[in-house]
C-alpha cells in the first residue's frame, strides 16, 4: 500500500483538503451573512420600538372639586376639565383662546383616564387636592423624545434692550447671538426672531412678555431648532410651553405599562396590545382544543391501526399537500363554510380558531406520525408479547414515549398559527376593535393583525408602536420555540 | 377522547342561534378607516355603548358585504372612498337593502410628493399622464409607446432627472382615484385623445387606464407609509399617496404643485387643488332601532365635535366639508334621508 503515496496522490489529497477548506469557508460566510441580516433586523426594529415603551406625563395638582364629580357616578365626572384647569393654572399668563388651545392640545385625549380610574377606586379623595399624572399627546411625547426636532438651548450672555411697536418687538444692543427663527425667552414670555438688521432685531411674540425690561446676561436664553416650524408636527408655541413645563420639573417619563394593559386606540399614546394578546390567546385555545386531539387521533390511527392500502395512501398524500397550501385558502374556506353556511359570527376568535386549526392540523399530524414512527418497534412488540392488546400497547407504551415529539410539533404548529394574518383577513378579524374580547364569540383581533393595522396608519407615533408590537410578537414566538426545545431535551428518550 | 367530546360539544353550543347583536359593525374603505375608527372610539368612550367594530375591507369589498342583505349577520354601515355605484345600489335593492343613508364626510386629497431634498417641480395633469401612461400620442396624435425617460423630455422646464414614480397597486382605492382624477383628465388634454373619447370611449379608457411597465412607475404596495419611507431614501423619486400621510410627514416630504395649486388643507377644502375625492359613509337605515346605537353613532359622526372646523377628524387629517355643505350633510344624516337611484353613476 505504501506505493500509493506517490507524488500524484499527494497532490490529489492536497486538492481534496483544499476543497474541504473552501467548503467550510463558504459555510462560514453563509452563516455570517445570515447572522448579520438577523442582527440588523432585530437591532433596527429594537431601535424603532424602544421609544414606545416609555411615555411622558405632566404631574399636576388637581383639586377634585366635588361639584364636578357626581358622587353616585364618579366615572361620569368632568375629569378632563379638572386636569385642563390645573394645567392652565400653571400658566396664569396664558389667557387668549389660541394660547389656551395650544396648551391643552399638549395633553392626550385620554389625559384624565388615569385620574378617573384612581378616583373611582378611592372616592374618599373627592374634595381634596391630589397629585395626578396627565398623559401627554403623541406630538408632545415625540418632541420630548427628541424625534420631531433637536432643540438647542443657549444661555443669553449679552445685554439687550427690548421695545415694542404695535405687534412687533424690537431688540437692540449686542445681537451677536441672535439669528432668524430662534426663540428668545425672557421676561416671562417668548419672542421669535423674524429679522436681524444692522443694529436691531425684529421679533414677534409667541407668548407676550410680562415687561419690557432690558435683558441682562443670565436672565434670558435662546432656543434654536434643527427643524424649522413649518417642517414639524409641533409649532413654536407648543414647544415653548413644553420647555416651560420641563423647566418647572413637572414632566415625568415612565415605563408605558399602558402599552400592555389597554386595548387598541386611534391615539398612538393610548393604543395598547391587550385586546390583541387576548384575541390571540382565545384564538389559540380554540385552535389547540380542536387540532391537538384530532391531529393526534388521526396520526395514531394512520400510523398504528390503518390498513396499508390505496385509500390510506391517498389520504397520506393529501395530508402532506395540505401542509403546503397557502393560508389564504383556509381563510376563504372559513368564510364560505363557517360564516356563510353555519352562520357563525364574523371577527370572532371562534371562527379564527377553527380556521387556524385546519391550517395547523396537517403539521401536527405529520409531526405526530414522525414521533410515533421513532418509537422502537421492540417496545410495542414486548407489550404485545406479554399479552397486551394492540390498543393497550399503543396507548400504554408507544404514545407516552412519542409525547415529546408530538409536543414539539404542536408548539411549532402553534407558533405558525400565532403569526398568521392572511386567513383572518377573510373572516373579518382585520378590524379596529377597542373592547378587549371576553369570550369566543366576541369581536377580536390578533397580534400580527394588530401589527398590520398599525403599520398602515398615518400617525408617526404608530410606526414606533408597530415596531414595539413586532418585538412583543417575536418575544412570544421565541418563548414558544424555547419551550419546544426545553420539552424535547427534558422528555427525550434515546434508545 | 374526552377532549374531543368537549370540543365538539363546545362547538355545538356556539353554533346555536346567533345572539342578538348589540355592537355596530362597519366595513369598507381603508382610506376612511382612520376616520371612522376615531369616531367609533370617541362614541364608545362617551356613549356608554359598545365600541363599534370597524373592518378595513376596501370600498368594493365593503359594498359587497353591505349589500348582502338585511339582518344581524350583515354590516350596518360601510365606508367608501367613492360614491356608491348604480350597480351596487341595484345589488343592494335586490337583496332587500332598500333604505340607504349616504353621509358625505369630507375629502381626501391625492398628492404627488417628493423628498424635501428634491428640487421643486410644478406639474400639470397632462405632464403626469405623459410620465405615467403606457401609450402617449406623438406629434401627429398617433399613439406610440411612451418614449419619455427624463422629466426634461416631457417639458424643458422640468429637471433633467429620470422619471421614477412610486404608487399604489391596482387593488388600492387610492390607485383608482388617481387614475380618474389625474390620468383621465390628463389624457383628455390631448386633442387626439379627446377625439378618441368621443368616437370610441372604450379605447380611450384603455389608454388612460394603462400604466407604463418599463420601470418608470413602480408599484410600491398598499402601505402608504412604505412609499413615504422610500421617498426619504431616494430624493429623485416621486410618490403618490393620500393627503393625511403628507401632513403627518411634513418634516421629510413635500407635496408638488399640480395645475397651479399645492396640496394644503385649505386648497383641498376650497376645491382649488383638483386632485381630491369625496369620502362617504353609507348607513343601512333598516338596521336603525334593531342594532342599538346606530342613530347615536351617526349623530356623533356629523357632530360639530367631530366634523366641525376644529373637530377631532380635522386633527386626524380629514379635510372636512365647507360650512354650508357640512350643514346639509348634517341635516340629511340626522333626518336619515334615504338615497335614491337618481344621480348615481
Amino acid at each position: 500500500m505504501t506505493d500509493t503515496f506517490d507524488k500524484g496522490n499527494a497532490a490529489f489529497i492536497a486538492k481534496r483538503y483544499a476543497s474541504e477548506r473552501r467548503f467550510k469557508a463558504y459555510g462560514a460566510v453563509a452563516l455570517a451573512v445570515s447572522v448579520l441580516f438577523l442582527v440588523y433586523l432585530i437591532v433596527d426594529i429594537g431601535i424603532k420600538a424602544w421609544p414606545s415603551f416609555f411615555e411622558h406625563r405632566v404631574v399636576l395638582e388637581v383639586n377634585l372639586d366635588a361639584s364636578k364629580i357626581p358622587a353616585d357616578e364618579v366615572l361620569k365626572g368632568d375629569f378632563e376639565g379638572l386636569v385642563r384647569g390645573s394645567l392652565r393654572s400653571l400658566f396664569p399668563r396664558v389667557t387668549t383662546r389660541g394660547d389656551v388651545r395650544s396648551l391643552t392640545s399638549l395633553l392626550s385625549a385620554g389625559a384624565a383616564d388615569d385620574l378617573r380610574q384612581d378616583t373611582a377606586a378611592n372616592p374618599a379623595s373627592i374634595g381634596t387636592t391630589v397629585r395626578a399624572g396627565a398623559l401627554l399627546g403623541d406630538d408632545s411625547d415625540l418632541y420630548l423624545k427628541g424625534m420631531l426636532t433637536t432643540t438647542l438651548r443657549m444661555p443669553g450672555t449679552t445685554n439687550l434692550q427690548l421695545a415694542q411697536s404695535g405687534e412687533e418687538f424690537i431688540l437692540t444692543g449686542d445681537l451677536s447671538q441672535l439669528a432668524v427663527g430662534q426663540i428668545v425667552r425672557a421676561n416671562g414670555g417668548a419672542l421669535r426672531i423674524t429679522g436681524v438688521e444692522a443694529g436691531l432685531a425684529k421679533a414677534e411674540a409667541i407668548l407676550p412678555p410680562a415687561t419690557l425690561n432690558s435683558l441682562t446676561p443670565g436672565t434670558w436664553d435662546i432656543l434654536s431648532f434643527s427643524r424649522a416650524e413649518a417642517d414639524r408636527r409641533i409649532d413654536d408655541r407648543q414647544v415653548v410651553l413644553l420647555e416651560a413645563l420641563r423647566d418647572k420639573g413637572v414632566i415625568e417619563k415612565h415605563f408605558a405599562w399602558r402599552f400592555f394593559t389597554s386595548g387598541d386606540s386611534r391615539e398612538p399614546e393610548l393604543a395598547g396590545l391587550r385586546g390583541a394578546i387576548f384575541g390571540s390567546l382565545l384564538t389559540l385555545i380554540m385552535t389547540l382544543s380542536l387540532s391537538v386531539p384530532l391531529g393526534i387521533a388521526a396520526a395514531v390511527y394512520l400510523e398504528e391501526f390503518a390498513a396499508k392500502n390505496k385509500w390510506t395512501e391517498i389520504i397520506e398524500v393529501n395530508i402532506n399537500n395540505l401542509a403546503a397550501v397557502p393560508s389564504i385558502i383556509f381563510g376563504l374556506l372559513g368564510l364560505a363554510v363557517f360564516i356563510n353556511f353555519f352562520g357563525l359570527p364574523r371577527s370572532a376568535p371562534l371562527v379564527g380558531g377553527l380556521v387556524l386549526a385546519l391550517l395547523v392540523l396537517p403539521t401536527i399530524i405529520i409531526a405526530s406520525r414522525a414521533a410515533l414512527k421513532a418509537v422502537p418497534p421492540s417496545i410495542k412488540e414486548a407489550a404485545l408479547g406479554v399479552g397486551a392488546s394492540h390498543q393497550q400497547a399503543v396507548f400504554h407504551h408507544v404514545l407516552p414515549l412519542a409525547v415529546p415529539g408530538i409536543l414539539t410539533g404542536t408548539i411549532l404548529g402553534v407558533a405558525r398559527a400565532l403569526g398568521e394574518t392572511a386567513p383572518l383577513l377573510m373572516i373579518g378579524m382585520v378590524a379596529f376593535i377597542v373592547d378587549v374580547p371576553k369570550g369566543f364569540t366576541e369581536a377580536a383581533t390578533v397580534l400580527p393583525v394588530q401589527i398590520f393595522l398599525w403599520s398602515d396608519l398615518p400617525e408617526i407615533a404608530f410606526q414606533s408602536r408597530t415596531a414595539a408590537a413586532i418585538i412583543v410578537l417575536l418575544v412570544i414566538l421565541f418563548g414558544l420555540n424555547a419551550a419546544a426545545i426545553y420539552m424535547r431535551k427534558r422528555f427525550e428518550r434515546r434508545w | 377522547m374526552k377532549k374531543v367530546l368537549l370540543a365538539v360539544s363546545a362547538l355545538a353550543l356556539f353554533a346555536g342561534p346567533a345572539l342578538a347583536r348589540d355592537q355596530i359593525r362597519i366595513v369598507g374603505s381603508s382610506t376612511v378607516y382612520p376616520f371612522t375608527t376615531t369616531v367609533a372610539e370617541n362614541f364608545g368612550k362617551t356613549s356608554g355603548m359598545k365600541t363599534p367594530v370597524v373592518e378595513s375591507t376596501g370600498t368594493g369589498g365593503g359594498m359587497k358585504l353591505f349589500c348582502s342583505g338585511v339582518g344581524e349577520d350583515t354590516p350596518d354601515m360601510t365606508n367608501a372612498s367613492r360614491a356608491m355605484k348604480k350597480s351596487e345600489f341595484e345589488a343592494c335593492a335586490k337583496n332587500g337593502v332598500t333604505e340607504i343613508v349616504e353621509i358625505k364626510v369630507g375629502f381626501d386629497g391625492l398628492t404627488v410628493a417628493a423628498s424635501k431634498d428634491a428640487p421643486d417641480m410644478k406639474l400639470t395633469k397632462q405632464q403626469l399622464f405623459m410620465a405615467l401612461a403606457k401609450q402617449v400620442p406623438d406629434k401627429d396624435g398617433k399613439l406610440v409607446d411612451n418614449p419619455y425617460k427624463m422629466w426634461s423630455d416631457i417639458d424643458a422646464s422640468l429637471p433633467k432627472e429620470k422619471i421614477e414614480i412610486l404608487g399604489p397597486p391596482p387593488t388600492s382605492g387610492t390607485r383608482d382615484s388617481f387614475m380618474e382624477l389625474a390620468m383621465e383628465v390628463g389624457a383628455g388634454k390631448f386633442e387626439s385623445l379627446e377625439a378618441l373619447k368621443k368616437s370610441d370611449a372604450k379605447a380611450f379608457e384603455a389608454v388612460w387606464k394603462s400604466m407604463r411597465e418599463d420601470g418608470a412607475f413602480v408599484e410600491a404596495g398598499e402601505n402608504d407609509n412604505l412609499i413615504v419611507q422610500k421617498l426619504q431614501a431616494n430624493p429623485a423619486a416621486l410618490g403618490i399617496f393620500g393627503f393625511s400621510f403628507l401632513e403627518e410627514n411634513a418634516s421629510s416630504i413635500k407635496g408638488l404643485e399640480i395645475d397651479g395649486a399645492t396640496p394644503t388643507f385649505e386648497s383641498v377644502a376650497s376645491g382649488d387643488y383638483k386632485m381630491s375625492r369625496p369620502l362617504f359613509v353609507y348607513v343601512k337605515k333598516q338596521h336603525v332601532g334593531v342594532v342599538p346605537g346606530i342613530a347615536e353613532f351617526v349623530a356623533e359622526y356629523v357632530s360639530d365635535k367631530a366634523l366641525g372646523e376644529d373637530g377631532y377628524l380635522g386633527a386626524k387629517g380629514l379635510i372636512t366639508l365647507p360650512g354650508a355643505e357640512a350643514e346639509k350633510t348634517r341635516a340629511d344624516a340626522l333626518a336619515m334621508n334615504v338615497l335614491t337611484i337618481d344621480g348615481l353613476k
